[in-house]
């Protein structure tokens, strides 16, 4: 088994490119 | 920045500004708590001496971690940077529209909650109940303000709704009528302590709220404690059946059950699981919000125990969900593949722009907490928001100017946590609560646990 398994997570990065389009709902609970 | 912690058997490892997640072995564990500021030769030194017990890992295995912490450094998954910094201060320029209005539709309440925060109901002030000419300037401000935006939100809140329960009829058949012309989505949403629940209240509440929060403390001892009449009588055994009736009338799902715990049940997830073996799925619980000097308010020296109970909680779920008999719980909701964007994760939660309480004469409030204090009055529902300096500095509260977030491995899945608990506790609403930031860091770490452990069910 690996040593270090990486989950599946957003990129957050990413997102600061495409993201704040607003259309979204603790913030943890969504983006519409 | 990376937090490293253990939980439930787990080595987890948070990057806090990519959001990666890694599961890792003891050893990795060990080399990347090192990797930052120790020689790679110190280092193997260190491990095989750590690890001489064990033959199978050899210098070979740890230069195989070293490898593969640079590929994760490489891909910004590991030890990233901050690239956001810039992005928080553009924020007043931003344009934003209000998305929700939580409505006071009653300062009055049928119970006398020791620990509520609006003071049984009627925020310091007169027992007042929302008129219908009010509520419906209120949906109109609304809609005017939204712009594009389609999906609106109205929350019936008090006090105790179901106090003015005519009143809120009429106001979702408005908005029913000005969502058809606007092209919007209006979804009405109902915080209820469930002494006026009858049948045809929840006939009405299933057929038009999107959701319904029904307010229950847990065990019957911990619940009669603070949620009594205004006589003094406990309130458990006349809610639980309606809620158990409401549950099941909504297919078990868009509710939640609600608590609040305290300083006297510090072993609130006996709570949790309580309501959980009452049979419902959809469940919060949220600490008690009150100065220090009650007696009933959570101190530093709850915070050890009240961590222990998120983490019980979390190893419970694991086991339920395992033979079939999961439920949610708020907080551990967590979505890691499509949560929200980084504009909303260091912009928080809207107060002040996005959302905004509005009391039974009319007036804007940045958020339900914020009411009552003239300080924070942000307008009224005819003129709109009149103290744009007071709005902007709510759209400029990120956490770039929280400076305890700073080196908080949290921050992106807090937003900053709650500008009314930072300003009740630090006098700032740029401030934080630390008992709070305590506790959702804790929280973070369970819901993040919980995510590996079904990774590896899965895998």
């Amino acid at each position: 088994m690996k040593r270090i398994q990486t989950l599946e997570t957003k990129d957050l990065p990413k997102s600061a490119e495409k993201g704040g389009c607003g259309e979204c709902q603790s913030i943890v609970n969504l983006c519409e | 920045m990376i937090h490293r912690y253990k939980s439930n058997g787990y080595n987890i490892i948070i990057d806090g500004n990519s959001g990666a997640v890694h599961s890792v072995d003891a050893l990795a564990y060990d080399i990347i708590g090192m990797y930052e500021n120790t020689p790679k030769d110190e280092i193997v030194t260190q491990m095989l001496d750590k690890y001489k017990d064990q033959p199978d890992i050899t210098e070979s295995d740890i230069r195989d971690v070293f490898a593969d912490i640079e590929e994760l450094i490489d891909k910004k998954k590991l030890f990233s940077k901050d690239a956001f910094a810039p992005v928080a201060f553009d924020f007043k320029k931003r344009q934003s529209v209000v998305k929700a209005l939580c409505l006071h539709i009653a300062h009055d309440c049928n119970l006398a909650c020791k620990y509520c925060f609006a003071g049984k109901g009627e925020y310091c002030g007169e027992k007042s109940l929302m008129s219908f000419e009010v509520g419906r300037a209120a949906i109109d401000f609304l809609i005017a303000a939204s712009g594009t935006r389609r999906n609106l939100e109205v929350d019936f809140f008090g006090g105790e709704p179901l106090m003015n329960l005519e009143v809120v009829k009429r106001l979702v058949a408005y908005g029913r009528e000005q969502e058809a012309l606007h092209n919007k989505n209006l979804r009405f949403t109902l915080t209820t302590n469930g002494i006026l629940l009858d049948e045809q209240v929840m006939e009405f509440a299933n057929r038009e709220m999107s959701n319904i929060v029904l307010s229950l403390d847990g065990r019957r001892e911990v619940h009669d404690r603070f949620r009594v009449s205004r006589s003094g009588r406990g309130s458990y055994d006349i809610i639980l059946p309606k809620f158990k009736k409401m549950a099941a009338l909504r297919n078990h799902r868009n509710y939640y059950i609600r608590g609040t715990y305290t300083h006297f049940n510090t072993d609130f997830a006996c709570d949790i699981l309580h309501m959980a073996d009452l049979g419902f799925r959809e469940i919060s619980m949220e600490p008690v919000v009150a100065p220090p000097s009650e007696p009933y308010a959570l101190t530093e020296q709850d915070v050890a125990l009240l961590c222990e109970q998120y983490e019980l909680l979390a190893v419970e779920m694991l086991k339920r969900s395992k033979k079939g008999e999961g439920f949610n719980f708020f907080h551990y909701m967590i979505d890691l593949e499509m949560g929200p964007c980084i504009i909303k994760r260091i912009s928080g939660c809207g107060v002040g722009s996005e959302y905004l309480a509005v009391t039974p004469t009319g007036e804007l409030y940045p958020c339900h907490q914020f009411v009552g204090d003239e300080g924070f009055l942000l307008g009224n529902v005819y003129d709109g928001v009149t103290n744009t300096a007071l709005r902007d500095s709510f759209k400029l509260c990120n956490v770039y100017t929280k400076k305890e977030c700073g080196d908080c491995f949290a921050r992106l899945y807090c937003g900053g946590g709650c500008a009314a608990n930072s300003y009740h506790s630090s006098g700032d609403i740029n401030g934080t609560y630390k008992i709070g930031c305590d506790l959702h860091r804790k929280r973070i770490e369970c819901a993040v646990m919980l995510k590996v452990a079904e990774a590896f069910l899965r895998d």
